[in-house]
């Protein structure tokens, strides 16, 4: 068994518009080591959920290769893909929405495990209420309701138990936190740290919140108009980032601190620009103070940094 | 000093519904000075929202404010004005901008022409002034090629510029108080800063009094003078800025800070979480409303609401908790049930 789950190259992910093509990931390539907490961050539209939903082959990319655990999810048929996702399972952004308001809690949470063709109706139900008790609610209210008459917080707990009970390797977990309070969305984050040590599981995390990331990864990619900027490690990039435009991200953030004024972000002010034509070369060019005319001409290759980082920059903020 | 541009008292908010009335807000009480920034921060259904609203004028017809609200703005009770009365006060006097840009600007509307609506109906200017000021406006809130973009619909605007064209709508007026409601959350944290720095510029250039609302405690940390938090429909604690981060004394105040993941902390720490959820507001609890919620409630705490209680050293921090937090003693944090 390889030290790596998930192995993705050249990802592209491309949808045809009436404007023409939009290239939403331009081939980002990274490896998920097994236990491993894989975080990927951008602004809105920066493609890191297409990358998500690119690995669960929702839609399937256009081009590049998903190896998870030796089998190559691209290639896989149609029926091979149904056997495979049981490796594989998400959780949403929404957790109401993500929820069939018309089922049952037992029957959302059992639904996989009968797709998947598993255990009897008696054990599958105990299996329901086991997992149920472990991700904090109590089964014998919670089994015979449904999605409305729960919280926020609760139907997250509902949707990581329907995501958990395959017994997956990898979670990929699409801003699970995003529309929660933050009291709620702290209690989230510990049942997620929980659920990674008891099934030992792999996690893409993606999030728009570095605080969140900082907490929840072992490694960061900060994606920029279907690009990957930066990869490291969560604490060498937060403590000194390489890539401007990591940099102006973590300069955005406020802190909750009122002797710390805000500072200026350092990334000049100004839309992101189109994916249908992005800019020639590096594509944070248009944005980054830093920018010269090579930026321009030519595309800046992802390269390591000694401290086991890579990133796409000419002009780096730490030497190479 | 000057009398308070707005004050509040003992203002309530209840919505009747099937199921009941929903306390909202219940007894909020403040007051703030022409100039000043304050901080209204609170979670989802704690009432922020809708007390900004009320103070607007701009509750739904199942909303109902009970005798005894008062909200005095610029020397006017404006509950005990007519509609048109109010409107003439508030209208140009209260400028408002929401969260969600795109919802908030009519669709259908040129941009030009939603930015001098107010300034046509309350000081009749005239179109072509108007468009003038809108031009201006837009200018001042920092949007490319404004004459341009004056005559363009909010689709053809990203999130950021339709916020910064929601805050020169809100502008137009002149408005002596301006309501920011979660002016960022929709908005990416790089648009965000640039918002923020927008209308504190606005709100120091123009002397104007704002009140910001957020469920996020960063973003009222550099910006607001002072802060008031809301729990379960009521203002639990609330002081200047600096008091409050550093001598934070209500439990919950505490506990929410507690609860933000930060940038210093090492990954995979375990989160302070607050256990269960908010209360029902139709039956909230007896006393204190977060106490069910509460590591240090005491007998005290479910039976009695806690009064508003001033910090010993910096009066105008004033707290409602039966079991404060001592922030001289960081032991006692860890105390139980031991105070009152």
């Amino acid at each position: 068994m390889s030290d790596i789950l998930l192995d993705v190259r050249d990802l592209v992910v491309e949808f045809p518009t009436r404007k023409g093509l939009v290239q939403a990931v331009s081939g980002v390539t990274f490896q998920l080591n097994r236990g491993e907490t894989l975080a990927l961050v951008g602004e809105s539209g920066c493609g890191k959920s297409t990358t998500a939903r690119a690995v669960m082959q929702l839609p399937r990319p256009t081009s590049g290769s998903i190896v998870l655990d030796g089998d190559d999810l691209v290639a896989a048929g149609k029926r091979d893909l149904r056997r495979l996702r049981r490796k594989f399972q998400m959780i949403f952004q929404n957790p109401i929405a993500s929820l069939n308001p018309r089922k049952r809690i037992s029957d959302v949470i059992e639904k996989p495990l009968k797709i998947a063709g598993e255990l009897d109706a008696a054990k599958r139900r105990t299996a329901v209420m086991e997992l149920l008790e472990t991700v904090g609610l109590d089964p014998a209210v919670a089994m015979d309701k449904r999605p409305h008459e729960f919280s926020g917080g609760q139907c997250q707990r509902i949707s990581i138990a329907r995501a958990l009970i395959l017994e997956p390797d990898l979670l990929i977990c699409d801003e699970p936190v995003s529309a929660l309070d933050v009291s709620i969305q702290a209690q989230i984050l510990n049942l997620l740290e929980d659920m990674k040590q008891r099934y030992d599981l792999t996690m893409l995390f993606i999030s728009h919140d570095l605080a969140v990331v900082r907490n929840v990864a072992d490694r960061v990619a900060v994606m920029y108009l279907g690009r990957f900027c930066e990869v490291g490690r969560s604490e060498e990039l937060f403590d000194s980032p390489a890539h401007p435009y990591t940099r102006a991200l973590l300069s955005a953030i406020p802190v909750p601190d009122p002797t710390v004024k805000p500072k200026p972000i350092e990334m000049i002010q100004g839309d992101l620009p189109s994916p249908i034509s992005p800019p020639s070369g590096c594509r944070f060019r248009t944005r980054c103070p830093l920018a010269t005319d090579r930026c321009t001409s030519e595309v800046p290759e992802m390269r390591g940094l000694p401290d086991g980082r890579a990133v796409a920059c000419h002009h780096p903020l730490i030497g190479t | 000093m000057a009398d308070p541009l707005l004050e509040l008292t003992n203002v309530s908010t209840h919505f009747h519904s099937p199921a009941g009335r929903v306390r909202a807000v219940d007894g909020v009480s403040f007051s703030l000075k022409a100039g000043q920034t304050l901080g209204l921060v609170g979670e989802s259904g704690s009432g922020k929202s809708v007390l900004a609203r009320t103070i607007m004028g701009l509750l739904p017809s199942y909303a109902e404010i009970p005798e005894g609200s008062a909200i005095s703005f610029d020397g006017h009770n404006l509950l005990t004005l007519d509609r048109k009365a109010r409107r003439a006060i508030s209208g140009p006097g209260i400028g408002m901008i929401f969260q969600d840009p795109m919802t908030s600007l009519n669709p259908v509307m040129k941009i030009g022409q939603q930015v001098y609506e107010g300034m046509r109906h309350h000081f009749g200017t005239s179109k072509r002034a108007g468009r003038e000021r809108a031009i201006e406006l837009l200018t001042e809130v920092g949007i490319p090629q404004p004459d341009v973009r004056v005559d363009q619909f909010p689709h053809q605007l990203s999130g950021g510029m339709r916020q910064r064209v929601a805050i020169a709508i809100a502008l137009a007026c002149e408005p002596k108080l301006l309501i920011a409601d979660e002016p960022t959350t929709a908005l990416d944290v790089t648009v965000q800063a640039g918002i923020l720095d927008l209308l504190q510029r606005e709100q120091r250039d123009r002397g104007m009094t704002m009140i910001l609302i957020t469920h996020d405690l960063g973003v009222v940390a550099g910006r607001c003078d002072n802060v008031a938090v809301m729990y379960a429909g009521g203002i639990v604690e609330t002081g200047t800025t600096l008091s409050l981060f550093a001598r934070t004394r209500m439990r919950y105040t505490q506990a929410l800070l507690d609860s933000i993941p930060r940038l210093d902390r090492p990954p995979h720490e375990r989160l302070q979480s607050i256990g269960g959820r908010p209360p029902n507001l139709i039956d909230p609890p007896a006393g204190c409303r977060f106490a069910p919620r509460c590591a240090h409630r005491n007998a005290h705490c479910d039976t009695d609401i806690p009064p508003i209680t001033a910090d010993e050293q910096d009066p105008s921090h004033r707290f409602a908790c039966w079991n404060p937090r001592d922030p001289d003693a960081e032991a006692s944090d860890k105390a139980t049930g031991d105070a009152a």
